[in-house]
């Protein structure tokens, strides 16, 4: 298994972008490295922009360059943008309608031994709200790439959330030269089909590597899932999630992130109105993040592993019944 | 401003009445539309006015950062021919392209969507920093260097050597409870900017001679970016709101309306 983290796929993407768009310029808050701008800078000095600790200003500063013409990529870690910057976001990005890219590092519990305070577990909820915003959350470097390159072209005010840890590469199938499933901005990507489907995991970000461990087990229980990696929160792909739904009748979603305002949420508010079945909800349940040697210590403690996806699996496939008995 | 009409600098005597009209129509929207912010719109009408007869050259680019006194800056603008007379006292209705703080998706001149404080110097930085050849005026209150995010914007313009960006601070000492003194003192707004690395020019925000020779004095420095302070006063033109903090956001009734219009004759 290639294990590669998020963020170095948008440092990839990054160079990418500004190569083939000379209006693409990058900013930072003494986060460059870590997020992996630094490859841009290095690349494009004069399109690189350091702000300093100050986050207000790396994003009224954009939108100002945004104003310029320019695509600006601000970059630093997703609990100080968007989370001390909400309302220049709302204001000066999503209200203006410009393309400023907000880029969220170390999204989720991937700074664990750091504690709370560099956790992000609401930054989903935070960008899903706001009007013209695009939310991406990419699940591996392949596609944390592609999402790159996609939002440097989609004219808009877009929320890339990136995670720290190495994860298994799982959008690109193992062959030789293959490019991997296409990315397409609010189009959701099948990760594993079934030809009977009982379940449909419904995920975003590298948790979806926890989810396809999990089918593989239901398999030799004889229970079939499919595994749907919806990388775009919004838009969100309506006409995907409604077949799916129509096709298992019973939905687990699963995201780092808590469980309020996030993936599962944006789900169940589409499907109560149009067709409401079971849905389980992995994530973190309004508790704050701690340190921890490493995420995967996190993700044990908060329920977010391959296990306890299996056992909502299970659950769902219990409520579903029920439902079918009434 | 591609759509900037009068490039020529009308005389004082002109000036002064479009000034005097622009005051007319703040008081005028904002009691028609029962809401909005007199004292400030008032304190920042002679620096708008020049702005845009004289002050501003075609390819010149204006950042309003205290958005809440757009009163003063529609009425500007239409004095200067940029936005329909028609749409004047259709201010911060329903449907109108003069929103109680102006964005930039309803009236295409505005370049920054401004009201919450502290964030159109940044933008009007970050403007600056990519477009270096073209000359940004950027206005904020005084009450604004409250906000972080101004003093953060001040640092990038330094850094960056925003030589092409002139900030004009309408200093009118008063914010929304109290003074700016009662409030959150502000100390010396020019050494605080000296010792950031800026340019100051300070005068008096009411005089158009001042005023004119302050922007040139600005374009004049190819080092560093400069900050006009100007001194005004709070509800400049109607005695009762004058340095009153009261008026910061509030409509007068009908008397008030009158007594206010029967002064700005």
């Amino acid at each position: 298994m290639i294990l590669k983290s998020v963020r170095d796929g948008f440092g990839i993407g990054l160079i990418e972008a500004g190569e083939k768009n000379k209006d693409v310029v990058v900013l930072t808050a003494d986060l460059g490295e870590s997020t992996r701008a630094e490859g841009f800078k290095e690349k494009f000095p004069e399109r690189f922009f350091e702000v300093g600790v100050a986050e207000q200003s790396l994003v009224t500063v954009a939108a100002g360059m945004a104003i310029a013409g320019k695509i600006p990529f601000t970059t630093t870690y997703a609990v100080f943008s968007p989370g001390r910057t909400f309302e220049q976001i709302k204001v000066t990005a999503a209200l203006n309608n410009l393309p400023v890219k907000i880029v969220g590092a170390h999204a989720g519990f991937g700074a664990a031994p750091y504690g709370a305070t560099h956790e992000s577990l609401e930054d989903i909820a935070l960008m899903r709200v706001i009007p013209n915003m695009v939310v991406i959350s990419p699940c591996d470097y392949e596609e944390a790439k592609k999402a790159t390159l996609a939002v440097a072209g989609n004219g808009k005010p877009s929320y890339l959330r990136l995670s720290r840890q190495e994860s298994p590469v799982i959008s690109t199938p193992l062959r030789q030269g293959s490019a991997g499933q296409e990315f397409e901005i609010g189009k959701i990507n099948v990760l594993k089909y079934a030809e009977k489907p009982q379940v449909a995991i419904i995920g975003c970000g590298p948790i979806l590597a926890e989810a396809l461990d999990a089918s593989k087990i239901l398999k030799n229980q004889e229970i079939d899932v499919m595994v749907i990696n919806s990388h775009t929160i919004k838009p969100l792909d309506e006409a995907g999630i409604l077949k799916a739904a129509k096709l298992c009748g019973a939905i687990v979603t699963c995201e780092e992130h808590q469980i309020a305002g996030g993936l599962g949420s944006a789900i169940a508010e589409f499907l109560a109105k149009k067709h409401p079945v079971p849905i389980e909800f992995i994530g973190v349940h309004d508790s704050f993040g701690e340190s921890a040697r490493d995420w995967k210590e996190l993700w044990e403690k908060h329920g977010l592993t391959s296990k306890y996806i299996e056992n909502a699996v299970r659950r769902v496939i219990v409520r579903k019944a029920d439902n079918i008995n009434i | 401003m591609e759509k900037m009409m009068n490039m020529i600098k009308p005389s004082q005597n002109e000036l002064e009445k479009k000034a005097l009209q622009v005051r007319k129509d703040i008081v005028d929207m904002i009691y028609t539309a029962g809401s909005g912010h007199p004292g400030g719109s008032l304190s920042a009408t002679e620096l708008l006015v020049a702005l845009y007869f004289g002050g501003m050259e075609k390819s010149d680019k204006f950042f309003l950062s205290n958005g809440h006194v757009c009163p003063a800056w529609y009425s500007v603008m239409i004095e200067a021919g940029l936005v329909d007379k028609d749409l004047l006292l259709t201010y911060a209705k329903l449907g109108s392209p003069l929103q109680g703080h102006p964005e930039r998706t309803k009236l295409s001149l505005v370049e920054n969507t401004s009201g919450p404080l502290g964030l159109g110097l940044a933008q009007a930085a970050g403007y600056a920093a990519i477009k270096r050849d073209s000359q940004v005026y950027c206005m904020v209150s005084d009450a604004e260097h409250n906000e972080g995010n101004t003093w953060e914007a001040i640092s990038f313009a330094n850094k960056y050597k925003l030589s092409n960006l002139t900030l004009i601070v309408d200093k009118n000492n008063i914010q929304i409870e109290g003074t700016t003194d009662e409030i959150m003192p502000l100390g010396s707004l020019a050494s605080k900017y000296q010792s950031f690395g800026w340019e100051t020019v300070e005068i008096d925000g009411h005089n158009f001679e001042e005023i004119f020779q302050a922007f040139e004095k600005a374009k004049s420095f190819v080092d560093n970016p400069c900050v006009i302070i100007a001194n005004t006063i709070f509800g400049k033109g109607v005695s009762f709101m004058k340095a009153n903090p009261d008026w910061h956001a509030k409509a007068p009734d009908k008397e008030q309306y009158k007594k206010a219009m029967e002064e700005l004759k």
